[in-house]
């Protein structure tokens, strides 16, 4: 079976920074796929790439066997990748509603989009009681949750996620990656990047560690928990 | 939608009881000719500074070049109607198309710079137009054109304000101004949801600058003479100042801010040497106090007493 995300060989830079060297990696449909790695490794970097906020310089990406490197970010949330930015980056000055509205921003389907509100809402119950508020004025975890609900709003075959944890109180961590975890079952393929390579590792199937700009480990999620190198390097001892 | 239509035409009868009002006592000599020239002033001011907003306020691109733009429609028009002898509706649409068409072209590599840098850009643009502008002998140079016929009236002023008060007005409630908000709030996340970010700056810039163009060429007949120090850095700096006392991304805050603008400068004629230091003045006040500007991101129709011009309030179609 051909993978859902083909990564091969891409090399990005910012102006003459080589941020990333040459990283291949994939992703088959169903999974759950993590990278993790210090500051400055380029695993947000790996992810806007891959959504169409950066265009790689050489190599090329493929999702569902068509190339998409090159592609502006609005055809390829077209194609089905909807990207969660780091930061969380919510509309602030707009009700919790009108960012849901944006997030269906490509869909014309009046029925389909209704049922997807209905959709986010059971899924962060929060987000319904808060439909009329100010995006701006909600908690940071709030924040996270309407931002996954606005990017599952477009439908996505795959979602792409860039820290999620950032920022949170480890028990809304958690309450986050079960979250992941649910939308995985239900169908949507994940790319999660993280600084919690713990919680990362312990919700995904697969993994990748990168190091300044190139994947120095890959292989199963529990594997890689358990290995001595990632063990020093990451997690603590 | 169809609350939408009732809500429209309640303003457009609005507009017609003021033009009304205001036509009348022109017509009955209780406006004397100074203040004659003024409200069509307002009027004009109105229509730059709600297509700066729909630049500045609502997609959130730092223009300060607007009075360039100005400058196009007001030359392109009086060309033709001056030395083509056409009507004056020729010469606006011509100067609009001209200054859209610039607008677009000019938007297309500047809208990639952010912030300041597009502030900066802007600001070059709009002194190289006037500079050009300058140059050209054709239209009689720094001198000025001279000879221009006076056709802008007031029904002519007011009711091209309305048309453009409307377009804007419905152009920020479509799909296309939710994008162009999303790009304000945030540029990032509107490109994350499959916002063309690109398509909908050059989009903004291209329409105000096509009303600005329609302003210029209604500024031009106002006068004899037009001369392009009327389009200095000043001039975009002012309607700046009209867009943030009014509120940026508030179409009511472009009217007010207009209005107030230029009828505090006209009061403050006669004494010149006060009028900067007293403009000043208010616009620190109004940072302290208000830094949202007069009425921040929110209509007129938001607050209680005009409530009832609004009836899309309080449901979601």
């Amino acid at each position: 079976m051909a993978a859902m995300l083909d990564i091969k060989d891409i090399n990005v830079y910012y102006g003459a920074i080589h941020a990333i060297k040459g990283i291949s990696l994939t992703v088959n449909e169903g999974e759950i796929v993590t990278l993790i790695g210090a500051n400055g490794a380029g695993k947000s970097t790996t992810l806007r790439t891959v959504s169409g906020l950066l265009t790689p310089k050489e190599g090329e990406i493929k999702f569902l066997g068509e190339t998409i490197s090159g592609l502006p970010a609005q055809d390829i949330v077209r194609a089905g990748i909807s990207q969660v930015p780091e930061g969380r980056r919510i509309f602030a000055n707009m009700t919790v509603m009108e960012n849901l509205e944006l997030g269906a921003y490509i869909r014309t389907d009046k029925e389909g989009i209704e049922k997807d509100y209905q959709m986010v809402f059971e899924r962060f119950p929060r987000l319904a009681e808060r439909k009329e508020q100010q995006a701006g004025t909600l908690s940071g975890g709030e924040q996270q949750m309407l931002a996954m609900g606005r990017a599952l709003m477009s439908r996505p075959k795959l979602l792409l996620l860039d820290e999620p944890s950032m920022g949170l109180a480890p028990l809304l961590i958690r309450e986050i990656f079960n979250i992941i975890v649910d939308i995985n079952k239900a169908g949507t393929t994940v790319l999660l990047v993280e600084q919690n390579a713990n919680m990362a590792l312990s919700i995904a199937n697969r993994a990748y560690v990168l190091e300044t700009g190139r994947i120095t480990l890959s292989g199963d999620a529990k594997e890689l928990a358990a290995s001595e190198d990632v063990r020093k390097a990451y997690l603590g001892g | 939608m169809n609350i939408q239509r009732k809500n429209d035409l309640m303003y457009l009868v609005l507009g017609l009881v003021i033009f009304g009002i205001v036509y009348g006592l022109m017509e009955g000599g209780m406006i004397g000719s100074f203040w004659k020239l003024n409200i069509i002033i307002i009027c004009i001011n109105i229509i730059m500074s709600a297509s700066l907003n729909l630049i500045n306020g609502y997609t959130g691109q730092f223009s300060l070049g607007h009075a360039g733009f100005m400058a196009v429609g007001c030359y392109v028009s009086v060309i033709l109607t001056t030395n083509f002898h056409m009507p004056l509706i020729v010469g606006m649409l011509a100067g609009g198309a001209a200054a859209a068409l610039l607008g677009c072209l000019i938007g297309l590599p500047t809208l990639r710079l952010n912030g300041d840098y597009l502030a900066i850009a802007t600001l070059g643009l709009g002194e190289i137009i006037r500079i050009v502008i300058m140059n050209i002998n054709y239209v009689g140079g720094a001198a000025g054109f001279t000879g221009i016929p006076h056709l802008t009236t007031f029904p002519w002023v007011f009711f091209t304000m309305l048309v453009t008060l409307f377009f804007i007005k419905n152009f920020v409630n479509s799909t296309h101004g939710r994008a162009c908000i999303a790009i304000r709030e945030n540029e990032i996340a509107a490109g994350a949801m499959g916002i063309n970010t690109t398509k909908y700056k050059v989009m903004a810039f291209t329409i105000g600058a096509a009303f600005a163009g329609i302003a210029g060429a209604l500024f031009a007949h106002c006068f004899y003479i037009i001369n392009p120090s009327s389009f200095t850095f000043m001039a975009s700096f002012n309607y700046l100042i009209m867009v943030v006392l009014g509120g940026l991304g508030s179409l009511t805050g472009s009217v007010a801010g207009a209005f107030v603008v230029t009828a505090l400068s006209a009061a403050l004629a006669s004494w010149p040497e006060f009028r900067m230091i007293i403009y000043a003045l208010a616009l620190i006040l109004l940072m302290f106090y208000r830094p949202q500007g007069l009425f921040g991101y929110v209509e007129l129709t938001a607050f209680k007493p005009f409530r009832f011009l609004d009836r899309t309030k309080g449901g979601r179609e």
